[in-house]
């Protein structure tokens, strides 16, 4: 393939791709939805028929940089597109945030192995961080206090290192588990924290320009959530880069190893508890930044948001993206985020759904929608 | 006399109330190819766990040439030289050829973050050295399976599959090589070449010594330059295979004679 047609292929992907995800999100009404729900499907099984889903996969392995800039690029789009669209870029901000938690999360147990049932948890770290730096430290950037929200929930996850390090499978999960819920009982109980009132959170205001007006005019004008989508896709991508990248060196190379068989590995020198507690600790960095931009964004947040229930639902984007594939968590965040919202009738039964959801997968599709492949150092040739 | 490498003293392992090795005084010269024999249950893979700082010894000692490193952890142990084989594949199968010998490597990769992550230029010579010493050493043991350095280890056959654990084992140019029954699941034939390469690898490594655990005796008999028999954790025969083989202890502990 000529690198022109590789580029208009990749282009064409990513136009097909963002026309998709704004008819999901700008359509209301519930047929209509539905309509979409058969078309997309049927459209991926046709383009599957064609080979074009594996014309395009060769492409975006032979430039991986440009598949990865056009996409963003595509997101910018659809943002400018809803930007007057208050609810569907409240969504897709979501969508954005929760699949930078997807990518902690495939760093942890996707790359090392190690579970982490208390994704939430973190997030609510960087979120309450975020609610109290804001408030008491008015002369720091707030874009540090974002850095220091990851930081903090890295911190505190290193509280959990030594009991996760001791046990293994369903022991280590368990931890994780009994995390998330003192976590929460903890901040119900914290009259500082606010108990279950919970705390306002101010917005964010970034280099001289406060998030909470509505977009410039001179910009086209439009929604205040414009700001915060835009901030949420820029911490994605800067999420994913640092993944892949993670991926694509020894240090991915040392966590699969580990992860598939630690002592084998342990007899090649690879050791175990390093490559654990460095995928634990950026894991939950991840999970702190999205927490972080989240609680600013709502402006108000509360125990009741951190419940195990949502740690169950980012676990869920995982495994119905592919496990270890840094892609697949972008299009699992937006089918589990957006689908509930748009049909009312899913929303009550939206842990059941989740339920069947995860179980149907593991049955018959273990490696998730978007199954991980080998592991490729560098664009073109190599793996 | 040549050169001690490594030595155990009085080396005991306990499970329990079971002692899978009793007091066993070992010793390994440099460049010998030694053959470790016995009954199944005897404490073959016992010793490589325990010399490879898998299982704690309850009692007794390791030495490297001179040096005490009884319950060393596994990745010191192979900091110091040592790797080894395992008598049921331990290979990450769902990674590709390459990424697997690059794990046997991990001595000489730079795992610093900074250097990883961000310096990409530099971390792709780096690479490109690793593919191509990973390649030579695979065309080594088999041209046709160097072609398939990109592919999972999940697509290779059985013998494939071990000639890449060997490899794994050797990319390092460790000082000495545990080798658990290579021929385990390989027709007579495959175990023969791999062994023949073996041999050429000691030839241009005259100093790597090996010990094979094996129970096809031909192999043992051609092979080793010497044979230690284990029964019970306990060492019942030591010396060339021809003599060894025929001592009543081992002929009872192999054919169940009074």
């Amino acid at each position: 393939m000529s690198d022109l047609k590789t580029k208009l292929v990749l282009l064409l992907g990513v136009a097909l791709s963002v026309i998709v995800l704004y008819g999901f999100l700008y359509l209301e009404r519930e047929w209509e939805i539905g309509v979409l729900l058969v078309m997309v499907p049927l459209g991926v099984y046709f383009l599957k028929r064609a080979n074009a889903l594996t014309y395009y996969q060769h492409a975006a392995r032979e430039m991986p940089r440009f598949t990865w800039i056009s996409f963003a690029l595509g997101v910018v789009v659809l943002i400018m597109l809803l930007r007057h669209e208050d609810f569907a870029l409240l969504m897709l901000t979501t969508v954005l945030l929760y699949a930078t938690v997807s990518l902690g999360l495939t760093i942890q147990f996707g790359f090392a192995g190690v579970v982490n049932f208390a994704a939430i948890a973190f997030f609510g770290i960087g979120a309450y961080s975020m609610a109290i730096l804001n408030q008491h430290f008015l002369h720091i950037p707030d874009l540090l206090i974002i850095f220091f929200s990851g930081a903090i929930s890295a911190l505190l996850g290193a509280l959990l290192i030594l009991p996760i390090l001791r046990t293994r499978g369903h022991y280590a999960a368990l931890i994780t588990i009994a995390f998330g819920i003192l976590f929460r009982t903890f901040l119900e109980v914290n009259d500082v924290l606010g108990g279950p009132q919970g705390l306002r959170v101010s917005g964010l205001e970034m280099f001289g320009w406060d998030f909470g007006n509505s977009f410039p005019n001179e910009l086209g004008g439009g929604s205040f959530y414009v700001a915060y989508a835009i901030v949420a896709l820029v911490l994605l991508a800067t999420g994913y880069l640092i993944t892949r990248l993670i991926e694509a060196s020894w240090l991915g190379l040392n966590m699969d190893s580990v992860r598939l068989d630690e002592v084998a590995s342990a007899s090649f020198g690879i050791n175990g508890p390093r490559w654990k507690i460095t995928a634990f600790m950026l894991g939950n960095c991840f999970a702190g930044f999205a927490g972080a931009v989240y609680a600013a964004m709502y402006g108000f947040i509360a125990p009741a948001s951190f419940n195990l229930s949502d740690s169950l639902l980012l676990v869920s984007i995982v495994l119905l993206g592919g496990i270890g594939n840094p892609v697949a968590v972008i299009p699992a965040a937006f089918l589990i985020v957006v689908l509930p919202e748009k049909f009312q009738v899913i929303q009550e039964y939206r842990l059941l759904l989740f339920g069947i959801v995860v179980i149907l997968i593991l049955r018959f599709r273990p490696s998730g929608l978007m199954p991980r492949g080998l592991r490729q150092y560098f664009a073109g040739r190599f793996g | 006399m040549r050169q001690t490498v490594l030595q155990t003293k009085e080396l005991t392992v306990s499970f329990g109330g079971l002692k899978a090795l009793n007091g066993l005084d070992f010793q390994l010269c440099e460049g010998e190819f030694l053959g470790l024999i016995g009954p199944n249950g005897s404490g073959k893979t016992t010793f490589f766990n325990a010399l490879t700082g898998i299982y704690r010894p309850a009692a007794g000692s390791v030495l490297l040439h001179g040096n005490d490193i009884t319950g060393a952890p596994p990745n010191k142990i192979y900091a110091y030289g040592i790797t080894r084989t395992f008598q049921r594949l331990r290979l990450a199968t769902s990674l590709s050829v390459l990424d697997n010998l690059i794990i046997g490597n991990q001595r000489n990769l730079n795992l610093g973050l900074w250097y990883n992550i961000f310096n990409r230029k530099y971390f792709k010579q780096r690479l490109q050295e690793q593919i191509q010493i990973a390649e030579e050493l695979l065309s080594r043991f088999s041209r046709d399976l160097a072609v398939h350095l990109f592919k999972p280890v999940s697509s290779l056959s059985m013998i494939d599959r071990r000639r890449v654990e060997v490899c794994r084992a050797l990319i390092s140019e460790p000082k000495i090589l545990l080798l658990d029954e290579p021929s385990a699941g390989m027709t007579p034939d495959e175990t023969r070449a791999l062994m023949d390469e073996l041999q050429h690898w000691r030839e241009q490594y005259p100093a790597l010594s090996i010990i094979l655990i094996e129970h096809e005796m031909e192999l043992i008999n051609k092979v080793s330059d010497r044979c230690v028999v284990l029964n019970y954790g306990e060492k019942i025969a030591e010396g060339r295979y021809s003599e060894v083989s025929k001592e009543p202890g081992v002929r009872a502990a192999y054919l169940g004679e009074d």
